[in-house]
């Protein structure tokens, strides 16, 4: 009923191998939302919104002088990711985060591939968030990356891309654990003959991956003192933040209740200081310490880099993992899992030009109209020219940009993202996705049987961040 | 470079720990929605009180409401954004205006945005009834909603009120958090039933000699609906409303949630409990201070207050309750910001040092 009227289009079609031909790990899911009418749709979906902003499972708008929070937008019809798919999918992550830390500790040494000319040496020691000072450092349980969020696309023919990495503080996990109590609170019905892998693991796992990193001075017999520092509760992710630590059952922290003292950092308890061992961070590198990096930085702690430096917290993410997550160093990934692993990238990249290569500059600068354009450092889709949707100003501003600064940008040929049945109002219609899967690495790295696949919900849009009109989809992943 | 001031270690094996910022927030959100609940009371009570009245004049709207705006200290602002001091204004300004941080829209917002401050601490069910009442005071349709009907209006904020309370008893373990929680809803408890009685001491003022007429009597009433209180007085006393007993009860009575002598008992348990009755906490001066007060609860009889003046009784108590207040909150929910500069310098020369 709801999806008689569905039209594929030229997309490659998440649910419809064609016309109306469902794919099988489909079947279920549409058969259970085919006995839905519309007004059933329609009032179950404002349902979920409505609970939502009960439960104040929101993000803070910038762009707004009020600081409105807005629910990040639901969609109801879920994204199915069959067993066969996601094993690849999995397989693929793992292998690119471990080549990521293999290289990161890398570069924080010998530098080999740099010395074996694998990646030029101009590209990482003008990378922005290389860390000078953390060359030499040994990391606890030599991990850099603990927490990743990789963004993941499928082009025209259903072929998994990898569009970014996320190495910071990659954000959206709550929103996975939500969206999946929201719809089985929602459709329970769909639930029932599909068989969908559990997500709800991940605070427990997350905080397993805190717990194993604790610095190696760490000689308590306990449990080490986990925290979450978050900017404070005016961030637009601070609902996330306080999520995940009353999932995991820690403290979450601002930088005003930590105290360093003797190399050592303490939280301000009602009872005095109390030492803090890992601190599972969501603020970037830059705003961490204002007594080495920003100094103009409020949400920091003083005196933090030196504790973490002499081995007495420990730090997820690390610090200076921003490295790998540079657009330009991207590029090299696909490079660096055939230098460290000696295997070929399970999950490739967009392809990519690089405008700081003469060949590739002229290229993009003779095509700006047809390609994607992204500054090196910039996320949340900002920085970026969309050159086939774009006017000519923005084309010859960005033209301007390139020309005097081409390390900061590198272009891609636009995806045409795949499409999914997404709830428009009064039916279904087609909507571009990407998906975020989360993989953590501690003592063996896994990646949480789903993610947050976001939705752009304007006709015809390709940006899927919340800050642009993105909504998002409960991703199942389904058992065998 | 000497560090700033050292502050004592605890052990590390403490479990349980409690950021001294996260008791702040648990005390403020509770207070703040204590007083949400008793204002929402007030003001209805008093819309009520007026039917009783008959015709108003003018004059008498305003000796009616303006020592509700005077016992909270916003009459200054009260008239920088009204003319007059009748039903409307005053109840509009004590339900909706921002400008007002004691308004029920101030209360709930700053209520909540505590509580948002602790998400990760309180259960999900006590921050969901938090933002339900601040969804619904700041919704589109609250004022429409008031319009049509203040009383059911007030009855909704109480509603959440006693909802968050019976909650918070069933979903928050009894940890420090508890107790910091309870202590912010006594203490505001103990403070608004003193500013209650004293707005009736405003109303007696102009004419003393309407004591134990019929509208003295209305007004007693309302006193006590006010404190959610006249059918446990009813119970209590079994008798009319008379004036010297309404104050009776709401200061000395023992048992009665809302009564003075209640709340501060329970604030001075709450206190051994947050104290771990330690005796340098017991010997400090506030502390001494509050128990010398309790001891003088036990011992006044109401006609001690009418000698010594019901007025300067009421403020006394204030003052009592407001000292003992701040002098836990400074010394468990509050540290004073570190001194970023100071901090940074420090970490820098001990940086230089080093190396």
């Amino acid at each position: 009923m709801l999806f008689d009227q569905y039209q594929p289009e030229d997309f490659f079609d998440e649910m419809f191998a064609s016309g109306s031909d469902v794919r099988p790990h489909y079947k279920a899911v549409g058969e259970a939302l085919n006995d839905v009418s519309a007004d059933e749709f329609r009032s179950r979906q404002t349902a979920v919104e409505t609970a939502f902003m009960r439960g104040g499972v929101t993000f803070t708008v910038y762009s707004d002088s009020q600081g409105t929070e807005r629910i990040f937008p639901f969609d109801c019809v879920p994204r199915v990711i069959s067993a066969e798919e996601w094993d690849v999918v999995e397989k693929g992550l793992i292998q690119r985060l471990t080549a990521l830390n293999l290289f990161l500790h890398d570069i924080y040494h010998e530098q080999k591939i740099i010395k074996d000319r694998v990646i030029p040496p101009q590209y990482l020691l003008s990378a922005k968030h290389f860390r000078r000072e953390f060359m030499n450092f040994e990391v606890p349980k030599n991990v850099y990356v603990h927490i990743c969020g990789s963004d993941l696309i499928r082009d025209r023919n259903g072929q998994y891309l990898v569009l970014e990495d996320n190495l910071r503080c990659p954000s959206g996990a709550s929103y996975m654990l939500e969206n999946r109590s929201a719809l089985k609170r929602t459709f329970p019905e769909l639930f029932q003959a599909a068989g969908v892998a559990p997500v709800d693991n991940y605070p427990t796992e997350l905080l397993k991956v805190l717990q194993y990193c604790a610095p190696a001075k760490f000689r308590g017999t306990d449990a080490p003192n986990a925290v979450l520092l978050t900017p404070g509760v005016y961030n637009s992710a601070y609902f996330e933040h306080a999520f995940l630590a009353r999932q995991m059952g820690i403290p979450i922290v601002e930088g005003r209740d930590l105290l360093v003292r003797d190399h050592k950092v303490f939280m301000r308890t009602t009872a005095g200081l109390v030492q803090v061992d890992v601190i599972y961070r969501r603020i970037d590198d830059d705003f961490l310490d204002p007594s080495v990096f920003r100094a103009d930085s409020l949400l920091g702690v003083p005196g933090l880099v030196n504790a973490y430096r002499s081995g007495n917290v420990s730090l997820a993410n690390s610090i200076g993992t921003g490295v790998a997550d540079d657009k330009v160093v991207y590029y090299f990934v696909p490079k660096m899992i055939k230098y460290y692993l000696g295997e070929d990238p399970i999950l490739p990249n967009v392809e990519t030009y690089l405008a700081s290569e003469p060949s590739d500059c002229s290229f993009i600068l003779a095509n700006l109209d047809k390609l994607v354009v992204k500054s090196a450092n910039e996320a949340g889709g900002y920085g970026m020219l969309m050159g086939p949707w774009a006017s000519k100003e923005e084309i010859e501003s960005f033209r301007k940009m390139i020309e005097d600064n081409p390390r900061n940008f590198i272009a891609q040929n636009p995806i045409s993202l795949s499409r999914h049945p997404t709830w428009c109002g009064d039916k279904f219609e087609g909507r571009h996705i990407d998906l975020r899967p989360y993989i953590l690495c501690g003592e063996k790295t896994v990646v949480t049987p789903g993610g947050l696949t976001r939705v752009a919900l304007r006709k015809g849009s390709l940006v899927v961040n919340s800050s642009q009109g993105g909504g998002s989809k409960d991703t199942w992943v389904l058992k065998d | 470079m000497s560090p700033p001031a050292r502050e004592e270690y605890a052990r590390h094996e403490q479990a349980n720990v409690m950021l001294a910022r996260v008791a702040g927030s648990l005390y403020w959100m509770s207070r703040y929605l204590e007083r949400a609940e008793n204002q929402a009371r007030l003001i209805d009570v008093n819309l009520q009180l007026l039917l009783d009245f008959g015709d108003v004049s003018d004059e008498l709207l305003k000796a009616h409401w303006l020592p509700m705006l005077r016992s909270s200290g916003d009459e200054e602002q009260f008239f920088k954004l009204y003319e007059t001091a009748d039903s409307e204004s005053v109840t509009e300004f004590m339900t909706f205006r921002g400008e007002n941080p004691n308004s029920l829209l101030s209360c709930i917002s700053n209520a909540r945005e505590n509580a948002r401050q602790v998400r990760d601490q309180i259960s999900s069910e006590m921050w969901e009834v938090l933002n339900d009442a601040y969804l619904f005071i700041q919704g589109a349709n609250s004022k429409q909603i008031w319009h049509e009907g203040a009383s059911a209006f007030y009855d909704q904020i109480k509603r959440y009120s006693h909802l968050f309370q019976g909650i918070t008893v069933s979903t928050f373990s009894r940890n420090e958090g508890f107790e910091f929680i309870q202590f912010g809803k006594y203490m505001e408890r103990a403070d608004q039933i003193t500013r209650l009685l004293d707005i009736k001491y405003h109303i007696l003022l102009p004419s003393a000699s309407d004591v134990g007429g019929a509208v003295d009597t209305a007004q007693w009433h309302a006193v006590l609906r006010s404190a959610s209180a006249l059918e446990a007085y009813r119970r209590y006393y079994v008798a009319d409303v008379f004036y010297k007993k309404v104050v009776e009860f709401l200061i000395f009575d023992g048992s009665f949630p809302r009564s003075l002598k209640f709340c501060c008992q329970e604030m001075d348990h709450l206190i051994e409990l947050i104290t771990d009755s330690s005796p340098e906490a017991n010997k400090a001066p506030a502390v001494e201070r509050f128990r010398l007060f309790l001891e003088k609860l036990s011992n006044l009889t109401v006609d001690d207050i009418f000698t010594q003046g019901l007025h300067e009784f009421l403020d006394s108590s204030q003052v009592e309750v407001g000292n003992i207040g701040g002098h836990l909150y400074n010394t468990y929910m509050y540290f004073p910001p570190v001194d970023l500069q100071a901090e940074i310098r420090f970490h820098q020369q001990q940086e230089q040092q080093q190396q």
